[in-house]
């Protein structure tokens, strides 16, 4: 288990590594000079070459790559080209609040959309499942800032219910998190369903059904329970395409965290803001795929005898 | 006599899977709804030229004509520059379809030549390639391309190229499965003993029976295309203003949403529209394509 654990975690070491090269080389084509954009246009010559030597700029590729990661080991990203101050600060101020958002997003993705897929297999072909499809289809294809749009318009604008902008309260994250969640809680509906009228079908269940069962217990315990784990790992999967969603999320409702910043640094061309956060949100991607994965041998006892006997 | 003989030879014929394949769409009425809407989306884009003068009814300022409601000259009305909104819908549609299918064609291009080179090749190839699919795998599709934005800078074919790479790496992973789990079947086994050249045992014997699961994925692979281009388009890094994109209409709108909501409410419906009927007829395709929903 433990052995595991870690030789996931040494998997990767490698595949951080391979996002920031991605990532540094992406940036590497981005015309005009580093050292020009922070000293500004009309910076004179000489302070510009010194400045580029300062920074390794004349370096070759990559001697500049091995530095860096030499520096972000360390955690020493940078400084922001805008204002100059360790991009490691900037990061770590911001990343509560996008985790913040995700994490709630994903909550109510879970604790809604697993139940109404249930809900919608048990009750196959009736009114609950036909409204149920539908809606779920309606809101893989509603763009989650549109969706954001449309609440804001409503609750805000209208009813004046909910604050549009800002992280003050937990008031404020509600709109925000629904918006983010909309979408994966429809694949997680369409998801449950599926694999709950499979299981539904299978000889153990009826055979607990004809041993008199009581049919809520057959449901939750014997089928949820093998029909989730697909599931879960689809909830690992879409923890990242989460994070994606948060950056334009948060531009909608003016949340200052990580996909803001981004913008942010996309806009002022600040290169090593652009890199930590992208390496940032790879990082705690691959690290919730991993805990999902471990959750996974507690839930599947066919691959945890895999591993706690230590056949592996 | 012969009328017997015929009527005995159609109903021997066996049918054919492609057509198997069709006959499930056709019955499957919401995947047919997303047809229809596609095919109709489609229709009035393509031939907007034919009915709508693009410098006049799209791209000249009327200051005269700002914010008009909706009205029998203006069906959706006109934006904060007196533009006529549904012209610029219109048009719109012109570029997502476009970004979708184009981003589509060279992504599934790319990621059919990696993935299948990975499938079928297998061992040291498909490790290495494969652990670098996992890198880009690791990064939200819709970063990557915010990064390749970021370096390249906005405009269309800088949209093109960066949604096109950061797509590719989901169909390099669909092909390489479809095609590993043809790849072992005994008729390619038979192919190869007749000498058959690879290239030939994959263009002609893999890929046709491998093809199902990456239309697929091309189907439902578009319609987010369209949402992230969208996206994008709304936080200001994919087309820019004044080209009309349904993204950067909503942006454009959100600072007069309080008092003209159909500014945003407009251009989220045609993005909902294009993108559910790529959802409706991605999930018909699979479920005509999945043999265990045979009937």
């Amino acid at each position: 288990m433990f052995k595991y654990i870690s030789k996931r975690l040494l998997m990767m070491i490698p595949v951080l590594i391979g996002v920031a090269f991605i990532i540094f080389t992406i940036m590497d084509f981005t015309p005009g000079d580093p050292a020009r954009l922070i000293l500004g246009e009309y910076a004179a010559q000489e302070d510009i070459d010194a400045l580029r030597e300062e920074m390794g700029l004349n370096e070759n590729f990559f001697v500049r790559f091995g530095t860096y990661v030499k520096g972000a080991v360390t955690g020493d990203f940078g400084k922001s080209y805008r204002n100059n101050l360790p991009v490691s600060n900037e990061v770590g101020s911001r990343l509560p609040t996008t985790l913040k958002l995700t994490f709630l997003g994903m909550t109510l993705a879970v604790f809604i959309g697993i139940p109404i897929g249930v809900l919608s297999a048990v009750k196959q072909y009736t009114i609950i499942d036909n409204v149920t499809l539908i809606a779920a289809l309606l809101l893989t294809s509603i763009p989650g800032f549109w969706l954001g749009l449309m609440m804001i318009l409503f609750f805000s604008l209208r009813l004046d219910l909910l604050p549009a902008t800002g992280i003050d309260s937990m008031k404020h994250f509600i709109m925000p998190s629904i918006t983010l969640a909309a979408g994966t809680m429809a694949t997680l509906i369409r998801m449950t369903r599926s694999t709950m009228l499979e299981v539904i079908r299978q000889d153990y269940i009826r055979t607990a059904k004809a041993k008199g069962g009581n049919e809520k217990r057959i449901i939750f315990i014997h089928a949820l329970r093998n029909a989730l784990l697909p599931v879960i790992t689809l909830v690992g999967v879409n923890f990242g395409i989460l994070l994606g969603g948060a950056v334009v999320i948060e531009a909608v409702f003016a949340i200052p965290g990580l996909g803001t910043l981004m913008i942010g640094a996309v806009r002022a061309k600040d290169t090593p803001v652009l890199i930590a956060t992208v390496t940032c949100i790879a990082l705690i991607g691959g690290l919730i795929t991993l805990i999902v994965d471990i959750l996974y041998i507690f839930i599947d006892p066919r691959i945890k005898s895999q591993y706690v006997k230590g056949s592996r | 006599m012969s009328e017997h003989v015929i009527n005995l030879k159609s109903s021997v014929k066996k049918r054919s899977q492609l057509k198997a394949i069709f006959h499930k769409f056709k019955k499957n009425k919401l995947a047919m709804f997303g047809f229809v809407i596609l095919v109709i989306l489609i229709i009035i884009v393509s031939t907007a030229g034919l009915y709508l003068d693009y410098e006049a009814d799209v791209e000249t300022q009327d200051m005269k004509a700002m914010f008009l409601g909706p009205s029998w000259d203006h069906p959706f009305g006109t934006d904060q520059f007196g533009r006529d909104m549904f012209a610029r819908i219109i048009y719109g549609g012109r570029i997502s379809l476009f970004v979708g299918l184009f981003t589509i064609s060279i992504a599934l291009t790319l990621g059919s030549l990696i993935g299948a080179t990975a499938g079928y090749y297998g061992g040291k190839i498909d490790n290495i390639i494969m652990r670098i699919m996992d890198v880009f795998l690791a990064i939200p599709a819709t970063i990557i391309a915010i990064a390749i934005v970021a370096s390249l800078g906005t405009g269309l074919i800088n949209i093109l190229i960066a949604l096109s790479i950061s797509r590719t790496p989901q169909f390099a992973r669909v092909v390489r499965s479809a095609i590993l789990s043809v790849k072992e079947q005994d008729f390619i086994e038979a192919a190869r003993a007749c000498g058959t050249k690879d290239r030939r045992i994959i263009l002609r014997h893999i890929i046709p029976n491998a093809i199902g699961p990456i239309i697929v994925q091309a189907t439902l692979s578009m319609a987010t295309t369209i949402l992230v281009v969208a996206g994008l388009s709304f936080i200001g890094l994919g087309i820019q203003p004044p080209t009309p994109e349904w993204g950067t209409m909503l942006a454009d709108g959100k600072s007069q949403m309080r008092y003209y909501p159909y500014l945003v409410v407009v251009p989220g419906i045609a993005i909902v529209l294009a993108v559910l009927s790529l959802n409706l007829i991605g999930d018909g395709l699979r479920d005509a394509l999945d043999p265990r929903l045979k009937n």
